[in-house]
């Protein structure tokens, strides 16, 4: 009997296997959770876009926000950026980092295409961004009233990721900060 | 063709080849800076071209890690400062050689275990056709040799 069940052992083994690629079809390589999930929005300096004022951290945090990592090179913030003019309209706070760009185009876009930003900061040499683990734009950041990076959501912001991953996390966040 | 004309060639040819090698340079002001940039550029992975190492890449962010690179060569940091500093940002994902922890137990010892597993399957499947060879595997006992003689003579009454 025992050596009838080894025969089996292979279809047993096969369907472990086919499972697992399975899975493995539906997960995207692509998606690196950030290292910096958990822990404080890192330090920062940097010139307003507009104003040239000095921005710092203390500037982005205290309520639950977005930090959006944009640039006029990148196709794909260009398709976001309609739906976070409609988030900004809707009351989120939405901050900018200018990631690696020249200052006038980045300006002449905000004025073509509207400016749903409370501020961006001009990172002409990446340096937050590589504090930050940006690897790409367009990328965005929940960052909670204390200032911690809460979640990252890299590629193209719009209706169907905010609706399904952002806003409920924003919603609990902003839940927690008022009681 | 003439003999200037092949030289000229092999030189062309030995042009092309270092084209496409070169990324970009750095100087470094210490000999063995080198040789660590190369090893550490090798075994950090490009966060955006998810199978490169940043040595081999040309994204935008492999040029940036390779000039933060050079730059924390120079200023005189360990190999274990570099890493950390890369892994803090990029997760323990930039590493080509991740960290032995807790997560990542079962990288480490699957190979190990899998190997094992297959060594005493072997080992088994070995022993027992061992065993059944040495109690006599094609002899038939005086039971299985008469009721053998019985069927071929049955058959022979048949045909």
């Amino acid at each position: 009997m025992a050596s009838r069940l080894r025969l089996f052992l292979p279809l047993f083994l096969f369907t472990v296997l086919a499972l697992f690629l399975f899975r493995g079809l539906s997960l995207d390589p692509k998606e690196l959770p950030s290292a910096l999930i958990d822990r404080p929005l890192p330090e920062f300096s940097l010139p307003d876009l507009a104003s040239g004022d000095t921005r710092t951290r203390v500037n982005m945090t205290g309520e639950v926000g977005l930090l959006n990592v944009w640039a006029t090179w990148c196709i794909s913030c260009r398709v976001e950026h309609p739906y976070l003019v409609s988030l900004a309209e809707s009351g989120v706070p939405v901050f900018g980092l200018n990631y690696k760009d020249e200052d006038a185009a980045a300006l002449q876009w905000l004025q073509d295409l509207g400016d749903p930003y409370r501020f961006s900061v001009a990172d002409r040499e990446g340096t937050f961004g590589l504090d930050l683990g940006v690897y790409g734009a367009p990328e965005t950041y929940l960052i909670d009233a204390a200032g911690i990076i809460r979640y990252r959501h890299v590629g193209v912001v719009d209706e169907r990721v905010w609706q399904e991953t952002l806003q409920p996390l924003y919603a609990s966040l902003v839940g927690e900060q008022s009681p | 063709m003439s003999m200037s004309r092949w030289f000229l060639l092999a030189g062309l040819m030995a042009l092309a080849t270092g084209a496409q090698a070169v990324i970009e340079t750095y100087e470094f002001s210490q000999p063995g800076l080198e040789e660590r940039y190369q090893e550490l550029s090798a075994e950090l992975r490009c966060p955006k071209c998810q199978n490169q190492n940043i040595a081999d890449s040309n994204a935008p962010i492999a040029r940036d890690l390779r000039r933060l690179l050079h730059q924390q060569l120079e200023e005189g940091a360990s190999d274990e400062e570099i890493l950390d500093y890369m892994v803090a940002r990029y997760g323990e994902f930039v590493r080509y050689r991740p960290r032995f922890s807790g997560t990542n137990l079962v990288l480490w010892f699957a190979p190990v275990l899998l190997l094992a597993a297959g060594a005493l399957l072997l080992a088994l499947t070995l022993r027992s056709r061992a065993s059944s060879a040495a109690s006599g595997g094609d002899h038939l006992s005086a039971e299985e040799e008469a009721r053998l003689q019985a069927m071929l003579e049955e058959r022979e009454r048949d045909s």
